[in-house]
């Protein structure tokens, strides 16, 4: 094996091997299994540092392996996968940061990170995989792995919450498969190819690639929530709030999103699909998932089911990206995909530090929380304005390449579709930053776990990695023009994959 | 370096030792008796499976059938043992499965003397038969191996000696013999027309154009089979035996016996009455289907967690029938074989967990688990992972199963069984994920569990995940498959 092959395989290993020693490990040893998943979490972004670097330079690393005659397992680190790989991978770290504040004392730990280096091995899988065949493998992985931390708890809610997130995502997985399936049949293979695959069948498949198309949608669409597949998101927040910040705002949701681009981009191709006219229908249901989220999360009370819905929006303005047609929106896409990530985790970190700290679930109780809680405020408060898109933030690149991609597209509805979702978002952050700033505190919280001593409002563990993630929402968008952003990798990705392609057909 | 010609003469012995050490190792753990038996039993079983690898091995290299005439003596007169790549890989199944269960055995009835007693010499016989089953090249001979198992099946039921195991395990006898009873039937007609039993003289000989005599033995030893295999709606024996006899017990008959019916059916099927066989091909699929629905349905509603896993199996039962329409298309086989294999070890590994369950909560309901993942971890995992490979999730080898019964399906665009196999993994999911929602609930304060071995849990464990495993690598398997397909 060269190092070319073993690189992707390290990045699977760095998680899943310490996941099954952490399932081994007696409940009380606290500190192993704490230095172990940190030593991985380290491990992963080094290794994912290394192939970064390497596929910068023009190297390609990639390793198959045949498990049937005629379906093989791919691994292949692209640009497109590791922009996944590298997003998932850093907040893998500071997710885990957080859950082992978060989770201190609670029981069943071993098994909650177990399955949490499972989910994230899956998606590292997903992000890399080179065919249909392997995403699919990994997409439902991810399922199975998602579901015992929904229902970790074991609380009859939970394991409605649970129940509710299988039955979506098992029958979402079951549309996929046939597409997948039904596609395998047709070409022979389910490779992810520049282009796609698909061009060489001729009009006569026409009528049947259309219908694999909605299958195959359908199947990503579940986790990526777009409506009227959505129902499962606002349900699982349930999980305890690590699970909710990784896996509900980032990983499972963007793996459906991410699907979505392999399979426009390198099943159908930009261009055939096109002229097979499913751009036009998928962008239609990105706008409504945006618009629909938005308004929806306007009337929840509760702060987590706001931010879920709020994610349901948000998801879609990838899908939407995805959905234009040229580089513009790609790029738009694309770059959401991380920033998206980035905004949301933060804010769901924010709504954990609330809750543990001082039990605040509901937006009415958030009266006068910014004086208590200062640094968690106002890292919220970054993340809030940069959802909404302010200048500076990571919001603002998103938009600004999305809202020009829409007008390269003559696509002027998803213009205001786009800004009608900011007038949105603004209008249900608005009111809790309102709240957590100006309002008078009360006289007592809800239930105070952790006192505050001196300027430390909460746990460190609780307190750094929503700052280290709301310093990153300004950074990425500040710093967006340096070579290290995620705009300058999405703009690689669509230089080295698509770009070519759209200027063709222009 | 062996030369092939004595490679292939060590081979044929090897092949006729497949089910003579099964009979010997039967014979002394009768005369052992309980407690000893144990010892003989498993390292029978270990060689036995060492013999099935090597000759599978051979087989591949060779891409030939291996052939035995025990005596000397041919056909028509003499015994003639045949492996091909089919019987072959139906039996390493055979001994992959009941070396972990004889292993699983030997702790679960340690302390129970009178139980295991039975156990033993049952199972040894139990698996000679079905060795000969796979390996046996006339229908004749069939029939005795036929016996052998169903007789060796019925008594393992019956050596629980309860009430309720004894009232199923004469319900399986009913079944059984009239099983048998259509089979020889059929066997003596086809005698009757052609003056032969051997499978290979009468592939060619039955055609399209046969007599009358010869289409009502097809039917009747295919009905016969049917009733043996518990396909819907011959099922009704299944459940009551299956979910009532001890752990290793079910794990045996769910696993292992009822592929043996199955086995013949296609073997048959693809042989002496391939000719005719296409007329009544959605018979077999058209039960399938009714099978998985109604089998899930009935796992769905149960309440004890063996009668769960024993519906489970009826409805398993029905995607290896969904082939039969199939089989003049590529793949049919191969997902019958991978569906076979999924889930023989899938359901050993569930049963195995099942019985660590009821051993430890000391009760078979379902609603009894709560609060079991905390204190079972393995065992549970055990039982998800064969969950997973039962409903056709990845990565699992009841995934790839699904996946060539669909991708063989979609090819000659049969529709219909496309639906149903995909809906009889979501009907799957829901009676699964039954019992594991069970366990994740918190547990009431006063649950006490009973001490189990560890190495219960960790052979359930083993199990499971070599139903996981073959997922990821099917490619032997499906070399062994191809071996001596023609002739």
């Amino acid at each position: 094996m060269t190092i070319y092959e073993l690189l992707p395989l390290g990045v699977l290993a760095s998680s899943l091997i310490p996941g099954i020693i952490i399932f081994a490990l007696p409940e009380p040893w606290v500190g192993v299994r704490t230095a172990l998943n940190l030593f991985a979490a380290v491990v992963k972004l080094a290794l994912v540092g290394v192939l970064l670097a390497g596929v910068e330079a023009g190297s390609e690393f990639g390793v198959s392996y045949t498990v049937l005659p005629g379906l093989e397992l791919v691994l292949n680190a692209d640009p497109l996968g590791l922009l996944f790989v590298t997003l998932s991978a850093v907040l893998w770290l500071f997710t885990t940061l957080y859950a082992i504040g978060y989770l201190e004392g609670s029981p069943q730990r071993s098994r909650f990170f177990g399955f949490f280096s499972l989910c994230v091995t899956a998606t590292m899988g997903i992000a890399m995989a080179g065919n249909l065949f392997t995403f699919f493998i990994f997409y439902e992985l991810l399922t199975l792995s998602t579901y015992p931390l929904v229902v970790h708890r074991g609380t009859p809610r939970s394991m409605r919450g649970g129940t509710i997130y299988l039955a979506y995502t098992l029958v979402g997985g079951t549309l996929l498969l046939t597409g997948i399936v039904w596609l395998h049949n047709l070409v022979g293979h389910t490779d992810f190819v520049r282009a796609g695959i698909l061009e060489g069948l001729g009009g006569a498949y026409a009528g049947q690639l259309k219908v694999i198309f909605l299958l195959l949608i359908a199947g990503v669409g579940v986790k990526a929530a777009i409506v009227p597949l959505h129902g499962w998101l606002p349900q699982a927040m349930v999980a305890p709030a690590p699970v909710s910040a990784l896996l509900h705002a980032v990983a499972v949701v963007k793996a459906g999103a991410f699907g979505m681009v392999r399979i426009v981009y390198e099943i159908y191709g930009i261009e055939f699909a096109q002229s097979l006219d499913l751009l036009a229908p998928l962008a239609a249901i990105a706008g409504v998932t945006i618009v629909w989220g938005s308004l929806l999360a306007l009337f929840q009370s509760d702060l987590k089911k706001r931010l879920a819905y709020s994610t349901v929006s948000q998801v879609s303005y990838i899908v939407l990206g995805i959905a234009m047609f040229g580089p513009m929106g790609t790029i738009g896409g694309l770059v959401h995909l991380v920033h998206q990530g980035i905004m949301k985790i933060t804010l769901f970190f924010c709504a954990g530090n609330y809750a543990e700290t001082l039990g605040i679930h509901g937006i009415r109780e958030m009266n006068g929380a910014g004086r208590r809680m200062p640094l968690t405020t106002l890292a919220f408060s970054i993340a809030a304005l940069g959802l909404m898109g302010a200048p500076l933030t990571a919001g603002a690149i998103s938009k600004h390449w999305l809202t020009g991609g829409a007008e390269e597209a003559g696509m002027d509805w998803a213009v205001w579709v786009l800004w009608t979702s900011s007038a949105l978002n603004a209008a249900y952050f608005l009111p809790i930053l309102w709240r957590t700033w100006l309002c008078k505190m009360p006289l007592r919280w809800p239930r105070e776990h952790i006192p505050s001593r001196g300027w430390r409002e909460t746990a460190w563990l609780l307190l750094l990695p929503p700052l280290f993630t709301g310093a990153a929402t300004v950074a990425v968008g500040v710093f967006a023009n340096s070579e290290l952003s995620p705009l300058a990798w999405a703009q690689l990705i669509a230089e080295r994959q698509y770009l070519p392609v759209v200027e063709e057909v222009k | 370096m062996i030369d092939p010609a004595s490679a292939l003469g060590l081979s044929e012995i090897l092949l006729a030792l497949l089910v003579a050490l099964p009979l010997a190792w039967a014979v002394l753990a009768f005369a052992l008796g309980p407690g000893r038996s144990g010892w003989v039993a498993v390292p029978g079983l270990a060689l036995q499976l060492s013999i099935a690898l090597q000759l599978a091995a051979t087989a591949i290299d060779t891409g030939t059938a291996i052939h035995h005439q025990v005596g000397g003596w041919g056909a028509p007169l003499g015994i003639d043992l045949r492996g091909d790549g089919l019987a072959l890989a139906m039996v390493l199944l055979t001994q992959v499965v009941a070396l972990p269960l004889a292993l699983y055995a030997r702790l679960f009835y340690l302390g129970r003397g009178e139980e295991e007693a039975y156990f033993w010499p049952l199972t040894g016989l139990l698996v000679a038969g079905l060795n000969g089953l796979f390996l046996s090249a006339d229908l004749f001979n069939i029939y005795v191996t036929l016996e052998l198992v169903g007789l060796a099946a019925v008594g393992l039921v019956a050596a629980g000696g309860k009430a309720p195991q004894l009232s199923a395990a004469i319900n399986y006898l009913f079944a059984t013999l009239l099983g048998s009873m259509a089979y020889l039937l059929g066997v003596a007609l086809i005698h009757g027309a052609y003056g032969t039993v051997s499978i290979a003289t009468l592939t060619p000989l039955v055609t399209a154009q046969a007599p009358l005599a010869v289409w009502l033995a097809g039917l009747l030893m295919l009905v016969g089979l049917m009733i043996k295999t518990a396909l819907f709606p011959f099922h009704g024996w299944l459940p009551p035996a299956h979910g009532g006899a001890p752990a290793p017990v079910s794990a045996l008959l769910s696993a292992l016996v009822i592929k043996g019916t199955f086995y013949l059916v296609l073997r048959l099927w693809t042989g002496p009455f391939a000719a005719i066989a296409p007329v009544v091909e959605w018979l077999p699929a058209a039960l399938g289907s009714g099978a998985i629905l109604w089998g899930s349905w009935r796992a769905l509603r149960a309440t004890r967690i063996k009668m769960l896993i024993a519906y489970s199996t009826v409805a398993q039962l029905g995607y290896l029938f969904l082939i039969f329409p199939l089989l003049e298309g590529a793949g049919a086989i191969e997902a019958g074989v991978m569906q076979a294999w999924a889930h023989g070890l899938a359901k050993a590994g569930m049963f195995a967990a099942a019985g660590v369950l009821i051993r430890a909560t000391g009760q078979d309901l379902i609603g009894g688990l709560a609060g079991v993942v905390g204190r079972m971890p393995i065992t549970l995992f055990a039982f998800g992972l064969a969950g997973v490979s039962l409903m056709g999730l990845p990565p699992s080898s009841g995934f790839l199963a699904k996946w060539l019964l669909i991708e063989a399906a979609l090819i000659q665009e049969q529709w219909h069984l496309v639906a149903v196999v995909l809906s009889g993994g979501l009907l799957a999911a829901l009676y699964v994920f039954k019992v594991i929602r069970q366990a994740f609930l918190a547990p009431p304060e006063d649950v006490h569990l009973a001490p189990v071995p560890r190495n219960l849990e960790w052979l359930a464990l083993a199990l499971s995940a070599a139903s996981i495993l073959l997922g990821l690598r099917g490619v032997e398997l499906m070399a062994l498959l191809v071996t001596g397909e023609v002739g």
